[in-house]
């Protein structure tokens, strides 16, 4: 049988804190991808397209 | 709930072991405060659009970085700390958290607050994110803190930048409106801090902390605060008539600093039997309207650029 050590419960307040922390930065860090992703952005320039904001009107509407 | 939470996980702890709320503790959750306030109106106030879920995460990283900056004074200031009643309770001199520990986590929380406001919003903001770190853990904390009776002046700065940097969020820029608010922050910090001096006692001496109450005496602490209220009054009625101000504004800061310089006038006038005769009531209500005047002046920033008749 596994006896699990003193230590897990003594810190079991810690370990789920620290659990809850990584679960939220991931959710942050994903919510901001999706958000910046949807509106553009700073991705524009680094995907291999066409940066819309730098292209003249007239050849935009082409 | 958060309390219960945090109750419950340090139930079965010893009594010298860190539980979360140490290190919750750690980054100064009074001070995060101020910081995540201040830069939600420099948010709000600034011109131009920002994503809702972007802005609320900038405020986020702007307050991590601010716990950062407490997390690192802590770590600095154990050994003052542990001298003074008011602080020797914090986690570091109770023996709670290890010095290295908080150190740690000020740094590691420094990095990812820098790093991910500039992926959030952009990288003017993260460089006043980190100058602001730097400034209060190094500048403040380290170097000038015990070394000059004007800590308070100088720590009051660091504690300015929030709205600039919650203003750099938005648009990218520093303008002179955004230095304004730096700027009120600056001047209100010192009358403020002093009219707490002077009607609690305040070990610092025993710190060998050089305060102006110490150094200087409390009827020079007493000068000093007019002078300041009267700095204060002018950069509020200065940035009222800016571009974020408007009538409103001008308004309202017209009387909140007419309130504040009769308090400081009143502080000058009189002396510590006078101040004891009536329980240190006129720095009382100065400490008091102080705090009324930051958040009432503030949000009228907010209402002036939200309202449809707001602005000049």
């Amino acid at each position: 049988m596994r006896v699990e050590h003193e230590l897990h419960y003594r810190r079991r307040g810690r370990n789920f804190g620290v659990l809850f922390v990584l679960i939220a930065f991931i959710g942050v860090v994903f919510g901001v991808t999706v958000v910046k992703v949807q509106t553009g952005g700073l991705s524009e320039g680094f995907d291999h397209v066409l940066r819309p904001t730098l292209v003249p009107a007239e050849e935009a509407s082409q | 709930m958060a309390d219960a939470a945090l109750q419950i996980a340090s139930a079965a702890r010893p009594a010298d072991e860190a539980g979360l709320r140490d290190y919750w503790r750690l980054l100064k959750p009074r001070l995060m405060s101020l910081a995540i306030f201040t830069a939600v109106v420099g948010l709000l106030v600034a011109p131009g659009q920002m994503h809702p879920f972007l802005a609320l995460t900038s405020i986020l990283w702007i307050a991590v970085g601010a716990g950062a900056s407490g997390a690192l004074n802590m770590w600095f200031d154990a050994d003052i700390d542990r001298v003074m009643k008011r602080t020797r309770s914090r986690p570091v001199p109770a023996g709670r958290v290890a010095p290295g520990d908080a150190l740690a986590l000020g740094l590691f929380l420094s990095v990812v607050s820098v790093t991910m406001l500039g992926l959030t919003a952009n990288w003017v903001a993260a460089g006043w994110l980190a100058f602001t770190i730097f400034f209060y853990a190094v500048i403040y904390s380290m170097w000038l803190k015990r070394t000059t009776s004007w800590n308070t002046v100088i720590g009051g700065l660091a504690g300015a930048f929030p709205p600039m940097i919650g203003w750099a969020a938005v648009t990218g820029g520093t303008p002179l409106e955004a230095w304004l608010l730096v700027g009120l922050i600056f001047m209100w910090t010192p009358p403020h801090f002093w009219a707490l001096a002077l009607f609690v006692k305040l070990d610092y001496h025993n710190a060998r902390i050089p305060m102006l109450t110490v150094t200087h005496g409390r009827t020079e602490t007493r000068r000093q605060t007019l002078f300041w209220a009267l700095g204060l009054a002018i950069v509020s009625t200065f940035a009222a008539t800016t571009a974020m101000g408007g009538p409103l504004t001008l308004a309202v800061a017209l009387v909140l600093n007419a309130v504040f310089l009769r308090l400081a006038w009143n502080i000058y006038r009189r002396d510590d039997s006078d101040s004891e005769a009536d329980g240190h009531g006129t720095e009382k209500a100065l400490f008091k309207w102080s705090l009324f005047y930051l958040f009432v002046h503030f949000s009228v920033f907010v209402a002036e650029s939200a309202l449809p008749f707001g602005g000049w």
